[in-house]
């Protein structure tokens, strides 16, 4: 039956990608790939490519995406459910510790180590996008102007307490207007 | 905050975050941190934390655990049923044309624009959360934080390691040390 061999596959998905992000893309290639063959490497890395420019993390991506192929609409709700059941259920009981269990003072000692450690893993993930944003990868050293002025003008902006969601749709826009006159441009 | 305003708020901040992994972070911070001023920054930092503890997405993990702090077990459920639904609704619709979609010149163009924005606010809300770390304990929590960046920006260790390694950290310096000898 197709849709629970769609609820396993993506179930240990889902159980065994800690860390989030590429993480799970090896343990997706694994089971949608070499294990039941519903994608070909290719289309993998179409589904990476389309991760990037759509929102949603990329084991979201990629289950909706071979459920739909596998088993239509229906097929996608199934692997996207799959994917998230570990992860709800894992923190569902750890919740339940933190916030009602009285908090004990391990949670507590461990976090005291976390707190600062995820700081640094995120500040890490920030450099990290800072320069994969900014420096165009092909050819010699260039820097995408398109992002770096969105950058510059979303930092005095933020500054000035312009919110969020704003700022994400004027790097939109900023990027077309960028995109126009490279278009134009161009010879 | 009701059930429906929380469940939107995060299907909201789910359908804006490209890129997945972090890009959350600032987001939340904005809307429950600094907006409505339901969680401190601590608060986020922990729930942040505890779900990088489990495997799965970080910021599925993050709104479950946000929606169980604010709004319980229900709000717990309502979290990832929220942070699911647009990307599922969106590769759903764009499964047929996704590869004229992601070349797409200008889907291209636009994002490289919203990239710098979002690397912009990234750095925003790693500043606010070091600071809010660095409080207390300095030298213990910026050695851990410094390693951590290196480990993270340099290697290419699981995550999931790192964050047992980081929690045992925490749990040994605390339970054999006395809190007030760490400096």
């Amino acid at each position: 039956m197709i849709f629970w061999q769609l609820f396993i596959a993506f179930l240990e998905v889902g159980a065994f990608a800690f860390g989030g992000g590429y993480a799970a893309l090896p343990l997706i290639e694994q089971v949608a790939v070499n294990r039941y063959h519903w994608l070909t490497l290719t289309e993998m890395t179409d589904i990476i490519a389309l991760s990037q420019v759509t929102p949603g993390p990329i084991a979201l991506n990629a289950a909706t995406f071979v459920g739909t192929r596998v088993a239509g609409f229906p097929g996608a709700i199934v692997a996207s459910l799959a994917a998230v059941l570990p992860q709800t259920l894992f923190l569902l009981f750890l919740g339940w510790f933190m916030f009602y269990g009285g908090r004990t003072t391990a949670i507590d000692r461990a976090l005291k180590g976390l707190r600062p450690g995820i700081t640094g893993l995120i500040a890490a993930a920030t450099v990290s996008m800072f320069i994969s944003t900014f420096i165009i990868a092909t050819g010699p050293l260039t820097i995408d102007w398109i992002a770096a002025a969105a950058f510059l003008i979303v930092i005095v902006l933020r500054i000035r307490k312009v919110s969020l969601t704003k700022l994400i749709f004027l790097g939109a826009g900023l990027g077309l207007a960028g995109g126009l006159i490279e278009h134009l441009v161009r010879p | 905050m009701s059930f429906w305003q929380f469940f939107l708020t995060i299907f909201k901040i789910s359908s804006i975050t490209f890129g997945g992994g972090y890009t959350i972070v600032p987001v939340i911070r904005e809307e429950f941190v600094c907006k409505r001023c339901l969680l401190t920054d601590e608060e986020m930092v922990d729930l942040i934390a505890l779900a990088q503890s489990a495997p799965g997405p970080i910021a599925v993990g993050t709104a479950l655990l946000t929606g169980y702090k604010l709004k319980g077990r229900t709000g717990a459920v309502l979290g990832v049923l929220a942070a699911i639904l647009p990307p599922l609704l969106i590769i759903s619709a764009l499964f047929f044309v996704y590869e004229a979609f992601a070349s797409n010149y200008w889907v291209r163009a636009a994002l490289r624009g919203m990239s710098g924005a979002i690397t912009a606010v990234m750095i925003f809300a790693v500043y606010a959360m070091a600071r809010q770390c660095l409080t207390r304990h300095r030298i213990f929590s910026g050695l851990l934080m410094l390693s951590a960046f290196l480990v993270g920006l340099l290697t290419s260790i699981n995550t999931g390691l790192v964050i047992l390694a980081l929690g045992l950290a925490g749990f040994l310096a605390f339970t054999f040390i006395p809190q007030e000898r760490i400096p």
